[in-house]
């Protein structure tokens, strides 16, 4: 094991700042991982000579005693649907294959003016729309955590290529997209920390777009406190995105004071699914003791309607998702492919640069915005949201967080559920009314299946509490005391 | 004076409701901060948000805001302090992103009302609503034998849509809304109303029925025409082409027509059937338009006076008769001239001399008030002069002749060409006196009680001054002189 791959955000900075090592250093270790592991296809562009450039520009600033943030000189991965400066951007999408924009996503020029070094762009699900990383155009991306049965498991998804460069060690944090669920159930597949701020903290602009109402960045990382600290160098109010939020923003990392003592930890029972494994009960269990233990006060709650959260989301994401793609049109940008007339140049651009899934979710979006249906569906749906965020909000008079498992399983061998895409919905079951409902949320690795893969613990606060989340984060953390590594470390070892 | 088509069956009246598309003035676009001047070469004013680029995001231009909401206002409409603005979804290749931004269900602007000066009398048509949108691009045809090319410029510029309800009984008072929905805005300064440059259009429904039915009978909608006189030709068109369907025993079929103007003739563009399902839903990527009454007020405390106000005040201040009234408020600048020139003190003789003998010049040469070769200090000048006598009303038209040709202060040009008004009563008896002595026939004439050989004295002193005499003056005095004789 290479060492510099091993450290943790925040112990990177410490060995920047005492010039343990360099940023370059740091780079150089990275970007050989990076490359040493492209069996995993994490990766859809390496930018090698741009990470190179850019933890020079770094060591230049330490130098001079002018580090940008704690993020400087960080290697990290970004997921593809953030639009890079002169950097292709094709959100696992054929579509976009060729695209490269010629401007910055505010989240990403963030990350570069905190002198985050990105390493390059990560795989992900066509467009953010899955749950395993199995419909991106640029193929599978492999979970590091393998069994002994030989199979590839999924990384989850969407933001599957930054979980796994993260749990892989081929990068220190990753920048991830969570629109349903993309970053806590990925993270809960891959052993990590994924993080989703409340809606409007980070801003979209530059964030090619799956659902505008749902889609938040987020940090994913190996530790909470890690990612409160990336968190704190994506965050801001963006007068470019009329959803960004301006709220005053504060120190998160200095959240993590592990004081939770007299805080109601409020248990949902209706995220007691039938059917669900049993070592998932079991370490939602493990979590609420590991709480109580430190002086926190589980409380069981009840959220009726989170039973229509998934339906609720499946039709408004894909509503906002036809609309959101009618772009891709081949006219300006990105593939196009002849045809005889107008209608058969749309036909055969859309019919063979969306996958299969996208063009569900299309033919779903717009069937439910109908004329004779928008009434049943969209509209029906878009009351519930509002039933739900109230849910919510009457469930946070009482109640300071809220803990429930992060998925349903851990995750799963590639190609199972592939043929249900109901089965496949049901990963997001625990992540969805939280996007819903615009709430911060964060998973935590908690402990292992009892086949031995990662499972996540999910917390849930309040709008724009995300130093409560960051803070019973690492309480859990310290708890799990999870320090297991995925099998393809020992691989490479 | 109802304007009625007479068909074999007997008569129809016609329904229209226009939807008028009037681009704000504004510099930027409604999301985003491209400008929006007209005749730039293509594609120079386009950002990456009216290109749709990825993750691109609009963003309300607030000056779109409130010129809407002025325009409402001016509208005398209901301001709507909750609006939402839509998508409008389908595919088009000036359609940059597969959808327009539009309001839909909750509209700026609700229910208003114009008031038409119809040769009968005022009619007072409703305004339904008025909403923003974004416009498309441009789609050139005739630049490649195969290909079209796309200009993108106007994507994203601001429009209002403003609808009437389908209160127009005739192609006339169809023109008169047109043309005072246009004085309106510009006077609120909300859009140029120029709609060679597109930047007001019409889409006009219409529909026919027998007098005195009461339901509305199936309509259709003639799309994007671009002038008041083709507005007016396309609507007198398709109404009777509807009645003759009708009375040749077919029935209208709701559909989307184009006017040719060539050929003066509206054809199928569309049917139903073909109509888009344009699956409107709130914008995801955009927050409610919450206005606060307080914004509302201060834009309404800051309104200019508009065309029925100022009309009412040139006949109530200035004595204006009210036909001339209205006719002198139609645009803003024909009113400030007015105003201007009747500083000269005679309101009523100002309004006649624009109205009669500058049009005539400015009609002869297809000229605005704007390039008027007189300016209104001038005109106000020569009404001054006229006003205290100083020249005839007939002189006037030769200063005024002066004036147009080349220019000058009137003053000047009646000092330079000696046609001040003779106004010292003493010349005038002299040569009253000398002319009764010469013609004791027509003085005889008078005499004995045909008063019409007035005509024929005043005639003479005209002729011998020049026309500088004061005819009002030589009237008198010959009375006197005659009667004394």
């Amino acid at each position: 094991m290479n060492s510099l791959t091993d450290l943790t955000i925040a112990r990177s900075r410490d060995g920047l700042d005492k010039g343990d090592f360099s940023a370059v250093e740091l780079a150089e270790a990275h970007i050989a991982a990076v490359e040493a592991a492209r069996d995993l296809n994490a990766f859809i562009t390496e930018t090698p000579e741009l990470a190179l450039e850019r933890a020079m520009a770094s060591d230049e600033r330490r130098a001079k005693g002018a580090a940008a943030s704690a993020m400087d000189g960080i290697p990290i991965a970004v997921k593809d649907l953030y639009c890079t400066d002169g950097v292709a951007t094709t959100a696992g999408s054929h579509i976009l294959e060729d695209f490269t924009p010629p401007y910055e996503s505010t989240v990403t020029q963030n990350l570069k003016e905190a002198g985050a070094v990105m390493l390059g762009k990560t795989n992900m699900d066509e467009f953010a729309m899955g749950s395993a990383n199995i419909t991106s155009y640029h193929g599978n991306v492999i979970n590091p955590w393998k069994l002994d049965d030989g199979k590839d498991r999924v990384p989850g998804g969407s933001s599957g290529g930054s979980a796994a460069a993260v749990a892989g060690h081929l990068a220190l944090g990753g920048a991830g997209s969570d629109t349903g669920g993309s970053i806590r159930q990925p993270a809960s597949f891959s052993g990590i920390v994924g993080m989703k701020p409340t809606y409007g903290r980070c801003s979209r602009w530059g964030m090619v777009a799956f659902a505008s109402s749902l889609d938040q960045a987020g940090p994913m990382t190996r530790t909470v406190e890690d990612a409160a600290i990336m968190l704190q160098s994506m965050v801001s109010h963006d007068k470019k995105d009329s959803t960004s939020v301006d709220q005053s923003i504060p120190d998160f990392a200095a959240a993590l004071t592990s004081n939770i003592k007299d805080l109601k930890v409020g248990v949902p029972k209706e995220y007691r699914l039938d059917g669900m494994p049993g070592e998932i009960e079991t370490l939602w269990q493990q979590g609420i003791e590991w709480l109580k233990a430190a002086g926190a006060e589980p409380v069981e709650i009840s959220l009726p309607y989170t039973k229509y959260a998934l339906p609720t989301y499946y039709i408004v994401a894909p509503a906002e998702a036809s609309s959101n793609l009618a772009r891709y049109d081949g006219v300006r940008y990105g593939l196009r492919v002849e045809g005889d007339s107008l209608d058969e140049m749309y036909e055969n651009t859309r019919g063979q640069g969306f996958g299969a899934e996208v063009r569900r979710r299309i033919m779903i979006g717009t069937y439910v915005l109908s004329a004779g249906y928008y009434d049943a569906y969209y509209v029906k749906a878009m009351k519930l949201r509002t039933l739900i965020l109230q849910e919510f909000q009457q469930a946070f008079e009482g109640v300071d967080v809220m803990l429930t498992p992060t998925a349903p399983s851990p995750a799963f061998a590639i190609g199972e559920k592939m043929d249900d895409p109901v089965q496949m919905y049901l990963n997001d079951v625990f992540t969805v009314p939280a996007s819903l409902a615009g709430l911060p949320a964060i998973s935590v690795p908690g402990g292992l299946s009892d086949e031995g893969l990662p499972l996540g613990l999910h917390l849930i606060t309040k709008p724009f509490d995300e130093e409560t989340l960051f803070r019973v984060g690492g309480v859990l953390e310290e708890a799990a005391n999870f320090t297991a590594q995925p099998s393809y470390l020992e691989g490479v070892a | 004076m109802t304007y009625l088509i007479e068909g074999e069956t007997g008569d129809w009246e016609v329904v229209i409701g226009l939807e008028v598309h009037a681009q704000i003035i504004s510099k930027a676009k409604l999301f985003s901060s491209a400008a929006t001047e007209f005749g730039a070469e293509p594609n120079s004013q386009v950002s990456l948000v009216d290109a749709a680029m990825p993750g691109m995001l609009p963003v309300i231009n607030e000056v779109c805001i409130e010129q809407a909401v002025r325009t409402g206002l001016g509208l005398n409409a209901k301001i709507n302090l909750h609006s939402v603005f839509e998508r409008k979804n389908y595919f088009y290749p000036d359609l940059p992103q597969g959808y327009q931004i539009s309001q839909f269900l909750e509209p700026i602007v609700g229910e208003g009302v114009i008031t038409l000066d119809m040769p009968e009398g005022p009619r007072d048509i409703g305004v339904e609503r008025l909403h923003m949108e974004q416009d498309a691009g441009k789609s050139l045809h005739d630049q490649d034998p195969k290909r079209t090319f796309i200009d993108l410029n106007r994507s994203g510029v601001a429009l209002m849509e403003i609808v009437s309800k389908p209160d127009l009984r005739s192609p006339a008072e169809a023109g008169t809304y047109m043309r005072k929905l246009r004085a309106i805005m510009r006077y609120l300064g909300t859009c140029d109303g120029n709609m060679e440059q597109g930047s007001l259009r019409c889409d006009a429904n219409v529909s026919v029925r027998p007098v005195g039915e009461k339901e509305l009978r199936t309509r259709t909608e003639i799309k994007n025409i671009n002038s008041v006189r083709f507005v007016m030709a396309a609507i007198e068109y398709e109404a009777e082409r509807q009645v003759k369907i009708y009375e040749d025993g077919g029935s209208v079929v709701q559909e989307t027509r184009l006017y040719d103007a060539n050929k003066g003739e509206t054809w199928n563009m569309r049917s139903k059937e073909e109509a888009h399902d344009y699956r409107y839903f709130p914008d995801p990527d955009l927050l409610p338009v919450d206005l606060t009454q307080e914004f509302v007020d201060e834009i309404k405390a800051s309104l200019p006076e508009l065309p029925d106000a100022k009309k009412q005040r040139f006949v109530n201040d200035f004595g204006v008769a009210v036909d001339d009234a209205a006719t002198l408020v139609a645009d803003k600048e024909t009113a400030d001239y007015f105003e201007a020139v009747a500083e000269s003190g005679n309101a009523k003789l100002a309004a006649n001399w624009i109205i009669q003998e500058l049009f005539a010049v400015l009609n002869k040469d297809s000229l605005g008030i704007a390039e008027s070769p007189v300016s209104s200090d001038d005109l106000g000048k020569l009404v001054g002069l006229i006003a205290d006598n100083t020249i005839s009303g007939r002189i006037a038209k030769d200063v005024f002749e002066v004036m147009v040709t080349e220019g000058g202060d009137p003053a000047q040009i009646v000092e330079n060409k000696g046609l001040k008004q003779i106004t010292d009563t003493g010349e005038i008896e002299a040569m009253i006196d000398a002319l009764i002595n010469d013609n004791p026939d027509q003085t005889q004439q008078y005499r004995d009680g045909n008063t019409k050989v007035t005509g024929w004295f005043v005639g003479q002193i005209m002729k011998a001054t020049g026309g500088k005499a004061n005819p009002q003056m030589v009237n008198e005095l010959l009375k006197k002189k005659l009667g004394l004789g």
